[in-house]
């Protein structure tokens, strides 16, 4: 086992044990935090997979982003830890059905072999960094849906804060 | 490193997500299940570009990623309007349209 295993199964338990005690912990500000090493490790293995600006995007807008909006929606709204039993039946009955249905989608996986894709597109290092050839992708291949994305930003934040206000 | 062991790694953390928006309740940790299956998809993404030197797959992580943060902010926006009218992020006491 070399290094670069090493490195990756650190990770990836790290990463499946933050993600397990996100949905496993009572106290929804623990799960929130619970968040912030899954993101990271992601990000970690972004960059074993040389997306570096992938992963440099993974850590601005989830562990910057979305987890600080995570954070005050919870203070704003003071829920408490939950109380009682931890599984109930009807959530037992349907996550051993979510279970199960994704252990047949894995035993499918193992079964089947993995086909690397045909390379398209721009390659991974052609002009350089991995930033540069990202924005070379986005900005010419796909300027369109770069477009329509930051249109979608645009309406999804003014719903945010109509859904959010006060009603006058 | 085989495109395999990334493979797994997300369907694992895709599995955890799964079963955390159908065995919680509380609104909020639904959502940071969706969460946590949006980055469980953006790993295969990122996994098959390496596999396939292509770029394609780096550029979808991107506009998913931007998907993941309207979802979040019209969800959380959501949890707060629901928190206002019944006083609970509970997903059970939202029951208007409950048959």
């Amino acid at each position: 086992m070399n290094a670069t295993a090493i490195v990756f199964y650190a990770l990836a338990g790290l990463a499946c044990a933050s993600a397990f005690m996100v949905i496993w912990s009572r106290n929804v500000m623990h799960s929130a935090l619970y968040l912030v090493p899954t993101f990271l490790s992601v990000a970690a293995i972004y960059v074993m997979l040389r997306a570096e600006f992938v992963a440099a995007v993974q850590v601005l807008v989830y562990a910057g982003g979305i987890l600080v909006l995570f954070l005050f929606v919870i203070m704003l709204v003071n829920v408490k830890a939950v109380q009682g039993a931890r599984l109930r039946l009807h959530g037992a009955v349907s996550g051993s059905i979510g279970a199960a249905s994704i252990a047949l989608l894995l035993s499918v996986y193992g079964r089947g072999r993995i086909l690397a894709a045909a390379p398209d597109g721009g390659k991974l290092t052609e002009f350089g960094g991995n930033l540069e050839t990202v924005g070379w992708v986005l900005y010419n291949e796909y300027l369109l849906p770069f477009e329509i994305a930051s249109l979608f930003l645009l309406v999804a934040m003014v719903g945010a804060i109509v859904l959010a206000r006060h009603k006058a | 490193m085989r495109v395999d062991f990334f493979l797994l790694i997300a369907g694992v953390l895709f599995s955890i997500g799964c079963i955390g928006v159908l065995i919680r309740r509380n609104a909020i940790v639904i959502l940071m299940s969706i969460e946590l299956m949006l980055n469980a998809v953006n790993l295969t993404f990122a996994a098959f570009a390496n596999e396939g030197q292509t770029m394609t797959g780096q550029v979808f992580v991107f506009f998913v990623m931007t998907v993941a943060a309207a979802e979040a902010a019209v969800g959380l926006a959501i949890v707060i309007a629901l928190f206002r009218r019944r006083k609970s992020t509970d997903v059970e006491d939202a029951t208007l349209l409950r048959w």
